[in-house]
């Protein structure tokens, strides 16, 4: 059911944990859904230099949020908008077409959290343009 | 790497013995038992062995089995051809909210066409109240299905209670059987039933092949048309392997149905007891007693379903679970809904069920290995970070 990539991200999950003093958390989804994900982010000059997530959902669930925070450590705020769940899903050698709202979730978990961090730092972000975290629903 | 099998109540291997008896059926006599020849006439002599034979486990006539293609088919072929034999007495139909999808849907249907279904609530067990059952029967009430044992949280359900309640209504009573044959001993006369489903594939007997009780003078219609197969009630050439097999696993299960029991049971309980002990904030679904002897079924708070059958698989385990992931919908398991689980909790359940080639290593296997993956989702599920006070 799932590619040899999503079993790797699901069994040896990269960047797992929380950062204490996170300069951006978002968390996106809910229990009913069955999937949450929350994502921490450390941010120096405009560069995401760590994160972190924990997850709560099926195994496609924690393998997107793995390779999500992958594909953005290091890059810029810029770059990790461009992060969308077609490229997250692409990563992992695919996902079942039951599963792509996981990779939904991915993506919207790391604009939720840079969200947070405008939010917390008053800055405006065009990307952010019409983006509210409180009126993402389930994407199943 | 070790392999430890978990789901029988999903399905089984045939047993050697039962596979030896097939074989024969497949090449050697092979005969259509409908022609005149003696190829046919070795064909029907085993059907009519076999008949006899699955009749005296549950102690019913021969004439009283119809060998049908599936459980689900059993169910199917007992409401619909209940509902279309009596349509002009009444068009009222009683069942439970955890029922099989062979049950439920099979109603829904029904309502489609112009019935009307009464889908009876359970209480945190998944009993229905048998007020609430007398209280929902009415004039035009046709028939009541309800099912014997739950197949996924165990609990067996009180049938003869069931039927007193029926009875004193005149109203017909057909329950799905699958999950208790083989475990609990099924006697249709005690019972008093008017139609039971059985399946061969849970009781070490081949897939594609069920049987359907009828009660000798229940008015029920066909379900396939054709040929005068099945006492002209269901067409179609008979499965003969299929049928040898199920007789065969048949004979063997209630010849062991004692022992099996026992040490499921004995292997359930250790399992039960040892996941409580070990494991905190978890939820054990299903009547703690009155529980088919194989099944264990625990919601693990803060993590979900289909991340702990992965993670299981991982290490060789394979078990089930009424996750909303594993079923492609989204919400988990009807039946876990109607016990009362919210959505959050349901979505993190695991069944466990055991079957006759299970060994207590198995069950310290999994002993062994769960706690530990529990703990590796729940170290990653913010839901448990939120229980223990992180940030």
């Amino acid at each position: 059911m799932y590619s040899e990539k999503v079993m790797d991200h699901f069994s040896k999950p990269r960047n797992v944990g929380e950062i204490k003093d996170a300069d951006a958390v978002g968390q996106v989804g809910n229990a009913k859904c069955g999937d949450i994900m929350k994502m921490y982010m450390k941010i120096e000059n405009d560069i995401i230099v760590d994160v972190k997530f924990k997850t709560f959902g099926c195994g496609s669930a924690i393998a997107t949020s793995s390779i999500a925070t992958e594909m953005i450590k290091g890059k810029t705020i810029k770059e990790a908008f461009r992060l969308t769940n077609r490229a997250v899903a692409d990563a992992l050698d695919g996902l079942p077409p039951v599963k792509m709202h996981c990779s939904v979730l991915a993506e919207q978990a790391v604009k939720t959290a840079i969200y947070n961090y405008a939010q917390k730092n008053d800055l405006y972000f065009e990307e952010l343009e019409g983006f509210d975290p409180d009126d993402l629903e389930c994407h199943h | 790497m070790k392999r430890v099998y978990l789901d029988y109540a999903a399905t089984s291997p045939v047993k050697d013995e039962v596979l030896k008896e097939m074989l024969p059926y497949f090449s050697d006599v092979f005969g259509n038992p409908s022609s005149v020849y003696s190829y046919a006439r070795e064909s029907k002599k085993a059907i009519d062995k076999a008949r006899d034979i699955v009749a005296t486990t549950i102690n019913a006539k021969a004439k009283e089995i119809y060998f049908t293609g599936s459980g689900s088919e059993a169910d199917n072929w007992a409401i619909k051809g209940v509902a279309s034999a009596l349509k002009n007495k009444g068009k009222h139909i009683i069942t439970s909210k955890i029922e099989h999808h062979a049950v439920l849907h099979t109603c829904e249907y029904l309502e489609r066409e112009g019935f009307e279904v009464t889908y009876l609530d359970v209480d945190e067990n998944g009993f229905i109240d048998l007020v609430d059952l007398e209280n929902s029967i009415r004039e035009d009430t046709i028939l009541i299905s309800i099912m014997y044992a739950n197949n996924e949280i165990g609990t067996i359900l009180p049938i003869k209670q069931i039927v007193e309640i029926a009875k004193r209504k005149s109203v017909l009573v057909h329950t799905d059987a699958v999950q208790v044959y083989g475990n609990i001993l099924i006697d249709v006369i005690d019972l008093g039933v008017d139609l039971l489903s059985l399946s061969a594939h849970k009781i070490y007997g081949p897939k594609g092949v069920g049987a359907l009780y009828i009660k000798r003078g229940t008015k029920i219609n066909s379900l396939i048309y054709g040929g005068a197969q099945e006492m002209k009630k269901r067409a179609g050439t008979e499965n003969i392997a299929g049928i040898i097999g199920f007789a065969k696993a048949a004979e063997l299960a209630i010849e062991n149905i004692e022992e099996h029991a026992t040490k499921l049971k004995k292997l359930r309980d250790k399992l039960i007891e040892e996941i409580t002990k070990t494991i905190p904030h978890i939820r054990l679904n299903g009547d703690p007693i009155k529980r088919l002897p194989g099944n264990v079924n625990i919601c693990f708070k803060y993590i979900e379903g289909e991340a702990l059958l992965l993670s299981l698989d991982l290490v060789g385990i394979a078990a089930s679970s009424g996750s909303a992931c594993t079923s492609g919908s989204l919400d988990p398991s009807h039946v876990l809904m109607a016990i009362g689980l919210t959505h959050e909790i349901a979505h993190g359940s695991l069944r466990l069920s055991i079957g006759d080639f299970n060994s207590e290593e198995d069950i310290d296997y999994v002993l062994e290995k769960l706690p530990e993956i529990v703990q590796r989702l729940r170290d990653m599920s913010p839901l448990y970070e939120e229980v223990i006070g992180g940030n």
